[in-house]
């Protein structure tokens, strides 16, 4: 059955809506394979706006490997901004991949990377706009598998009634298995169904079917128990590690989009994973273990993605990037491979440490010395220790004071606020270091020319943290104490001026709560949220604190008991079944220590805490350092 | 410091990219290339690449200009073939020569556009444009930057045509419009001369009509159409075999 492009009904709806150029897809290096010539045909969804979704590095991972299989397919598909959904319902247009413009039901697979809770209502728009029943109940054999990824996966209660499936981990490899299912079954002849498709996979343990389990409650609403409701579905799902970075060097091909996007660079993952052990970051719990990426990798594909894409700047990913066990040869090779050629090298997620001064001075020979952001978390000592951020105010300041004698004019720090066991005088702290900073840095330059930015996001709970137990703080406590540290910079004649200072408000925080921690119950908010036009929720402009009040009072959902509400430690939390590698009574004791103001060290230097990643998955730390050295490129 | 002055066209699907969409893909198949562009000096370099007279976003266009700033002499048909190839496909280089003298912009005083109207009534459309140049002054308003603004459309129009045609859907008639249009402050735009069309006779064509600049440059005294504004630039030794294809429109 060959599939028609839907490009030429589209196109003429494109004259009518906003950036119509994120909808025709062609971008340098993308790929459109012979549709017949495929028996097994993946949609990648970024359930963002293309401009969110196209530098999203998980989903061009997958579509370049995917679509090196030879009998496999692979096309993008993002969610369409709310003008053009509006004309593609009134003319019958369905959800469409960018690169061949068809439609997404004809695929086999929808898969659907989650890097945050707030593309849930999107997602839905895209099933309904594809013609695909919301409730996985309601499917036939004609529709895809929809299947979830990325870290939000972690946890996909709340759309449990939406999906067929979850991932949960690194995707390159299980990617390439569920292909081979989806592959040898088509084969066969597509026996037993959509449902033999989904037993296979369920059976192999690295695929979590929700339909699958069944949950139990107590009366008084906590789960009693989550089980498998079918022989051969196993009782945990764990999640998939990529052990040797080295043999996964993607993007091989970077697409380059025409559109403009939020991130306009070349990025490169120089490790994965993360045991610094900050408690509240669910990123660093869930990937663990530290694997590197070798320096020759790293610069091999620095110099491959530069040539392949045009890109004039290079980003060095992971959750803490001057943690690489070589990082200062890799900067230092890399600056100088690039000098005086108007590249620009860029190092996101550094930690506060002097180090990383020498590291931005490398990366900014050329003398562009903007800004550069630390991100202490903590506004007092006893917060960081809560929260596992290892950095004293000694530390900070005189990290601080480097980079303004260095010739560095501004910095930005990130805190939280409403971490667990927070004060007042805790959020009141922050506005004090940021004071000592600008009078440190004043002393030390002489200049009154510095500036220093502290930025602030709301702290959620994730699940896999030592913080899945802890209650959030209401949005009334967060936004008071907000308030209170704005009055507090603004107020001072000596500083203030020096100071900007950027927050949000704490409602948004309270739905990605409930998103993040729900339960299978709080699908019937998400759908109602969307049914009332819920659309965009990471969006400012677009998200709606009382639609998402509207709709949980409207189907009975408590979201301070999800929210606000501290667990037990023999609580049966939503995602205890499903495996993140963490040992359950580690996380538990780690909380235990985050309440007593108890650090722990990073497990890379220092002995094993045993938080059990490696032995329950087999992993292990893998870092360097080689020895070996960046070499100069001959210039063509 | 060699200045380059290329003619690139905007096709099909890339019709949609903006002006700066436009800019940054150039700038990345410039890397791309390995093309020796010269940079500003300062605290953020630019690489030294400038437009003349963009198309709107939507419209397609043969004729589209920059010019490029590079430290080193290069062979503009070498040029020519190192961009095109390291652009996508839709954004196509059609002429590269080195720049001699003057501004480019300056020679850019109008252009000829083709309006593609299907759905469109020919002979209302025929009416409709007689009526339109028969017409003294048509005020028309559009939303521009700075607010609603309201202005002629009918002096910067030189010549005006309709024709029926077959459209691409089976069954369906076509109406085209061929025009060319002197460079004015504020610009007469395609799009207000349609909406001039509208308010003397009526006439509006059921859906957006697809747009495309065949030419633009130095308007011939004698034809009234856009000349091609490289020809001043071109080696007079050379000039007969420089002529690229697909100029259709440019400097009889």
């Amino acid at each position: 059955m060959s599939v028609e492009s839907l490009f030429p009904r589209l196109e003429a709806l494109l004259p009518k809506v906003q950036k119509p150029i994120q909808y025709v897809g062609g971008e340098l290096n993308s790929t459109v394979k012979d549709w017949d010539e495929a028996s097994v045909r993946w949609a990648l969804m970024y359930p963002d706006a293309y401009e969110v979704g196209l530098p999203n590095q998980g989903v061009a991972i997958l579509y370049e490997i995917l679509n090196e299989l030879p009998d496999t397919l692979a096309e993008r598909t993002y969610s369409v901004w709310p003008d053009l959904e509006a004309l593609m319902r009134a003319e019958g247009v369905p959800q469409f991949t960018v690169d061949g413009h068809r439609p997404v039901r004809a695929f086999d697979v929808l898969g659907v990377s989650f890097s945050t809770e707030l593309g849930y209502t999107n997602m839905l728009t895209a099933l309904d706009l594809a013609g695909i029943p919301l409730a996985a109940v309601d499917r036939g054999d004609d529709d895809p598998i929809v299947l979830a990824g990325g870290h939000a996966a972690f946890n996909p209660e709340p759309i449990a009634d939406f999906l067929d499936a979850a991932v949960l981990g690194d995707g390159e490899q299980i990617a390439i298995a569920i292909s081979e299912v989806v592959r040898e079954w088509k084969s066969e002849g597509s026996p037993g169904g959509r449902d033999e498709l989904l037993m296979r996979l369920a059976e192999s343990g690295g695929v979590y079917v929700p339909k699958f389990y069944d949950v139990e409650y107590h009366p008084d609403g906590r789960i009693k128990r989550v089980a498998p409701n079918r022989p051969n579905v196993p009782w945990r799902v764990h999640k998939h590690t990529v052990m040797d970075l080295d043999e996964w060097p993607y993007p091989k091909k970077p697409l380059v989009p025409l559109a403009e996007t939020v991130h306009e660079r070349f990025s490169v993952e120089i490790f994965r994973g993360c045991t610094r052990g900050c408690r509240f970051c669910q990123a660093g719990m869930i990937t663990r273990p530290v694997r590197e990426r070798s320096i020759t990798t790293i610069g091999a594909m620095v110099e491959n993605g530069i040539r392949e894409s045009g890109f004039n700047e290079v980003g060095l990913l992971s959750l803490s990037s001057a943690d690489h066990s070589e990082i200062g040869a890799v900067a230092k090779g890399l600056a100088d491979r690039y000098e005086g050629t108007n590249t620009s090298l860029s190092l996101p997620s550094t930690r506060v440490d002097a180090f990383n001064i020498d590291l931005a001075n490398e990366f900014s020979r050329n003398g562009r010395r903007s800004g550069l952001t630390f991100a202490p978390e903590g506004g007092s000592e006893r917060m960081r220790k809560v929260i596992n951020k290892m950095v004293t105010e000694e530390d900070l300041i005189r990290t601080v004071t480097t980079a303004y004698s260095q010739g560095w004019r501004q910095v930005k720090l990130y805190f939280m606020c409403g971490l667990p066991t927070e004060r007042d005088e805790d959020v009141m702290g922050i506005a004090d270091l940021a004071k000592k900073v600008i009078k440190a840095g004043r002393e030390a330059t002489g200049s009154r020319d510095i500036r220093c930015t502290v930025s602030i996001g709301g702290f959620v709970p994730k699940p896999h943290t030592p913080f899945q137990w802890a209650a959030q703080a209401d949005h009334e406590t967060v936004d008071r104490r907000l308030r209170a540290l704005r009055e507090s910079l603004r107020g001072d004649r000596e500083y203030g001026k020096a100071i900007g200072y950027r927050y949000h408000d704490g409602k948004p925080s309270i739905v990605e709560g409930l998103l993040s921690r729900g339960d299978r119950r709080v699908g019937a908010v998400i759908r109602a949220v969307w049914e009332d036009g819920g659309r965009f929720d990471g969006w400012s402009e677009h998200f709606s604190y009382e639609r998402w009040m509207a709709a949980a009072e409207k189907t009975g959902v408590g979201v301070d008991w999800y929210t606000t509400r501290e667990r037990e430690e023999n609580e049966v939390l939503p995602w205890d079944h499903l495996d993140a590698g963490l040992d359950r009574e580690w996380l538990w004791q780690d909380w235990k220590d985050a309440v007593n103001e108890t650090e722990v060290e990073d497990c890379r230097w220092t002995p094993c805490y045993d938080c059990g990643v490696c032995p329950t998955m087999g992993t292990e730390i893998q870092i360097g350092p080689t020895g070996k050295k960046l070499l100069p490129l001959t210039v063509v | 410091m060699q200045r380059l002055r290329v003619r690139y066209a905007k096709r099909g699907r890339l019709r949609f990219t903006s002006h700066r969409d436009i800019s940054r893909a150039v700038e990345r198949a410039v890397r791309r290339a390995g093309i020796p562009v010269a940079f500003s000096a300062g605290f953020s370099p630019h690489p030294k690449i400038s437009y003349a007279g963009a198309a709107p976003t939507g419209v397609a266009s043969e004729a589209e200009y920059l010019e490029l700033g590079l430290t080193e002499p290069c062979d503009p048909d070498r040029i020519r073939a190192e961009l095109d190839a390291s652009l996508p496909p839709g954004l196509d280089v059609i002429d590269v020569v080195e720049a001699r003298s003057g501004a480019l912009a300056d020679r850019l005083e109008g252009s000829a556009w083709e309006l593609r109207l299907p759905g469109a009534d020919a002979e209302l459309a025929r009416v409709a444009v007689e009526k339109f140049l028969t017409a003294g002054t048509v005020e028309v308003e559009r939303l521009t930057k700075k607010g609603m603004r309201r202005f002629d459309a009918r002096e910067a129009v030189l010549t005006l045509a309709s024709e029926g045609t077959a459209a691409q859907v089976p069954g369906q008639s076509c109406v085209i419009l061929r025009m060319v249009v002197r460079h004015m402050t504020p610009a007469v735009r395609p799009d207000d001369v349609l909406t001039g069309l509208r308010l003397v006779a009526d006439f509006a064509p059921p859906v957006p009509p697809e747009v495309t600049r065949l030419a633009q440059g130095p308007l011939d005294a004698v034809s009234g159409e856009p000349a091609d504004p490289l020809d001043l630039d071109r080696d007079t030794m050379r000039g007969g075999e420089a002529e690229p294809a697909g100029a259709h429109g440019a400097g009889q």
